[in-house]
C-alpha cells in the first residue's frame, strides 16, 4: 500500500509541476468563483502530505452555450471525504462524468491521481444510485463485485480464477457481506445490493471513488451504514471519496468537506464554512436559512432557486 | 379428438420411431435442431436478462420475411431469413436505442415485416405448402447443405459471444456502472442484437417463425428460476433448449405431427416445472416477495 502510494505522489508530483509551467494564465473565474483554500483543520487525515487523489485546475464544463460551471480548482486529498451538493442541473453528475472520463472538461485540466482521467481506469471506483434488479438476473453477489475486477475484459474470464475468487472475497469481508455471495442480485434489499456495489468499487483498489447518490431510495438505518463503510473503507485504504448527494444529513459526520454547486457559481469549504445562511444565501442569490435541528442541517428557502435551475437544467 | 388420441398413441410408438431414426432426413434434422438448441440456449440467460423478448419476437417476423422474399426472387430461404434477421436486427439496435422505446419500435417494425411478408408470400405463383413452413416450421426439409449452414453460423455466434460474454453480463446488470469501467456499451448493444439475429434466422428456419421465442427464451427463463450462477443457468438453459428442439423431433416423427407444437410444450412444461422448484426454493430462502424495490 506504502508503495503505491509513493507511486502516485510521484506521479502527482510531476503532474502539477508540469501544470503549472503549462498554466501560467491565471484561469478565468466568474465573479462568484472562489478558489479553494487548501484544505484545514479537522479535515487533515493521515495521507495529508500526499498528492491529490483528484486534481481540477480552471476547471470549466459547458453544453454548448450553456456553462455549468467554470473556474473550478480543486484538490481531493487521499482518505479525504467531499461531499458534492447542489441542485438539480447544477452539473454534479456531470462532474463525476468528467473524472470518470467520460465527459471532455470544455477548459482547464483533470488529475486522478496523477494521470490523466480516462475511461475504465482502475484508478477510479464507482458506486451508482441503487436501482430494482430483474429477480430473473442470474448474477449473484460475488458475480456482482467481480465485475469491479475484470468485468470489462472480453473473454469468458477462465485464465486467473483463484486470485479472482480471493479477492472478490476479501472485497465482501470489507463490506460485511459474505453471506450475500451466493445471493441472486435481484432478492436482495436495497441496502443489500448498495452494500455489494461499494465493494464492486472497492475491489480494483481504486485511489478515488466517486459516489453517485448512491443512498437514495434507502432507509435511514441503511444510509447511515452504506456511507459509514464508504467512509470507513476509504480512509483505510487511503482513496478519495467524491460523494455526490442531494441530502448532506445521512453523511454528514463522515464529510471533511463540501463542494456547493448552484448555477454556475461554487463554494468549497467545511460543512461549517458551507452550510451557512451567509454563503448559500449569496450561492442561490436569494434568503436562504440553515439551521442546526439536533445534529442535523435544516435549509430552508431553496425551492425557488432549485425551480430557477432546474429550468435551465440539465440536458 | 380421434385424430388427437391416435397421434397420441403414435407419439409413443417407439418402433416407428426408432425406423423413422434411420433416415437421413431425420437425422439432419436432430443434427439441426442440436445446433440451434446449442446456440439459442446459451443466447436464452442474456436475452432474458437484457429484457429482448419481444425485440426476438420482431427479429423472428423480419427473418420471415427475408425468407419470403427470398422465396419469391427464387433464392435460398436460409440465406433469405438470415439477411432479413440481421437486418431487423440492426434496425431494431439502431432505432431503438434508448430503452423505454425498443418496446413501441419493436412492434411498429414487426408489423410492417410481417404485412410485408403476407405480400411477398402471395407474390409467390409456387404452391403455398412451403410458404406455411415458414411461420411453424418444418425441420425435416432441412437437408445437409442446410444441416452445414445451421453449424457454421451456430459456431460463429459462440466464437463471437465468448469472446463478448463478461463485458455484455456486466453491462446488463449495471449498464451506467460498465460505461463507466470502460465498456463500450453502445457497441455491445447492436452487437449482440445481431449475434440474436443470426440465432433467429436459424430458429426461424427450423422450427418456425411464431415458435422462435420457444427457444431463445423460455429456456433462459426456466433457468433463471432455479439458479441465480451465471454459468449454472447457461449450461441448464442449453440443456432446456437441447431436450426442447430434440425431444420435439423425436416425438413428433411417428404421428408425423408438426415439430413446433411439441417444442414449445416441453419447453413450456420445464418452465412450469422450474417455476415450481424456483417458489420452493424462494419460501425455504425465507425471502419469498422481498425483491429489491426502489
Amino acid at each position: 500500500m506504502s508503495e503505491e502510494l509513493e507511486t502516485r505522489s510521484e506521479q502527482g508530483a510531476r503532474q502539477e509541476t508540469a501544470q503549472e509551467a503549462g498554466q501560467e494564465a491565471e484561469p478565468e473565474s466568474g465573479p462568484d468563483a472562489e478558489i479553494a483554500d487548501p484544505p484545514a483543520g479537522p479535515a487533515a487525515s493521515p495521507a495529508a502530505s500526499s498528492a491529490p487523489a483528484v486534481q481540477l485546475r480552471g476547471a470549466g464544463l459547458a453544453y454548448g452555450p450553456r456553462q455549468l460551471w467554470s473556474g473550478l480548482d480543486l484538490d481531493v486529498r487521499p482518505g479525504e471525504f467531499l461531499a458534492v451538493l447542489g441542485p438539480n442541473g447544477s452539473g454534479k453528475t456531470s462532474m463525476l462524468r468528467v473524472l470518470l472520463g467520460l465527459q471532455e472538461l470544455s477548459s482547464g485540466s483533470v488529475a486522478i491521481a496523477g494521470g490523466p482521467a480516462r475511461r475504465g481506469s482502475h484508478r477510479v471506483g464507482y458506486v451508482p444510485q441503487q436501482r430494482a434488479v430483474e429477480a430473473t438476473l442470474t448474477v449473484r453477489g460475488s458475480d456482482l463485485v467481480g465485475f469491479g475486477l475484470d468485468g470489462h475484459r472480453w473473454g469468458v474470464g477462465l485464465p486467473g480464477l483463484r486470485e479472482r475468487r480471493r479477492r472478490v472475497r476479501e472485497a465482501l469481508q470489507a463490506v460485511d457481506a459474505e453471506e450475500l455471495a451466493k445471493k441472486p442480485l435481484g432478492l436482495l434489499s436495497g441496502g443489500e445490493q448498495q452494500r455489494l456495489r461499494v465493494a464492486q468499487a472497492l475491489v480494483g483498489d481504486p485511489a478515488v471513488l466517486l459516489c453517485d447518490e448512491p443512498l437514495l431510495s434507502l432507509d435511514l438505518a441503511h444510509q447511515r451504514r452504506v456511507s459509514q463503510l464508504i467512509s470507513r473503507q476509504a480512509r483505510e485504504r487511503g482513496a478519495a471519496v467524491l460523494f455526490v448527494t442531494h441530502e448532506i444529513n445521512p453523511v454528514l459526520p463522515e464529510v471533511d468537506r463540501v463542494l456547493y454547486l448552484v448555477g454556475g457559481r461554487f463554494r468549497v469549504g467545511t460543512p461549517d464554512e458551507v452550510m451557512n445562511s451567509a454563503t448559500l444565501s449569496e450561492l442561490y442569490r436569494t434568503d436562504v436559512e440553515v439551521a442546526r435541528v439536533g445534529g442535523k442541517l435544516v435549509v430552508t428557502g431553496t425551492e425557488d432557486a432549485d425551480h430557477h435551475v432546474a429550468e435551465k437544467g440539465q440536458r | 379428438m380421434n385424430a388427437l388420441t391416435t397421434a397420441l398413441g403414435q407419439m409413443f410408438d417407439f418402433e416407428t420411431t426408432a425406423e423413422l431414426l434411420n433416415f437421413g432426413f431425420v437425422q439432419n434434422a436432430l443434427l439441426a435442431a442440436a445446433a440451434l438448441g446449442l446456440v439459442s440456449g446459451v443466447l436464452a440467460p442474456l436475452v432474458v436478462a437484457r429484457k429482448m423478448s419481444f425485440a426476438v419476437h420482431g427479429t423472428a417476423e423480419l427473418a420471415f420475411t427475408g425468407a419470403a422474399a427470398a422465396a419469391l426472387l427464387g433464392g435460398g430461404i436460409g440465406p433469405g431469413a438470415l439477411i432479413g434477421a440481421v437486418v431487423a436486427a440492426l434496425l431494431l439496435g439502431l432505432l431503438g436505442q434508448r430503452g423505454h422505446e425498443r418496446d413501441s419500435v419493436t412492434g411498429a417494425i414487426l408489423s410492417f415485416g410481417l404485412g410485408l411478408g403476407v405480400l411477398l408470400l402471395w407474390l409467390n405463383p409456387e404452391r403455398t405448402s412451403n410458404k406455411f413452413s415458414l411461420l411453424i416450421g418444418q425441420i425435416v426439409g432441412v437437408d445437409s447443405l442446410g444441416v452445414n449452414l445451421l453449424a457454421g453460423c451456430s459456431g460463429a455466434v459462440l466464437v463471437v459471444l465468448a469472446f463478448l460474454y463478461r463485458p455484455l453480463l456486466f453491462a446488463s446488470v449495471d449498464e451506467g456502472v460498465a460505461e463507466a469501467r470502460g465498456v463500450p456499451t453502445r457497441v455491445l448493444t447492436p452487437v449482440f442484437a445481431v449475434l440474436v439475429g443470426v440465432a433467429t434466422a436459424l430458429g426461424v428456419y427450423t422450427v418456425g417463425a411464431l415458435l422462435v421465442l420457444a427457444l431463445m427464451v423460455t429456456p433462459g427463463l426456466a433457468a433463471a428460476r432455479v439458479t441465480a450462477s451465471p454459468v449454472k443457468a447457461t449450461v441448464l438453459s442449453v440443456l432446456f433448449a437441447e431436450a426442447a428442439a430434440l425431444g420435439g423431433i423425436v416425438l413428433s416423427l411417428s404421428p408425423g405431427a408438426p415439430v413446433s407444437a411439441f417444442v414449445t410444450i416441453i419447453s413450456f412444461v420445464l418452465y412450469l416445472v422450474c417455476r415450481g422448484i424456483g417458489a420452493v426454493r424462494l419460501r425455504r430462502a425465507g425471502r419469498i416477495g422481498q425483491p429489491a424495490t426502489a
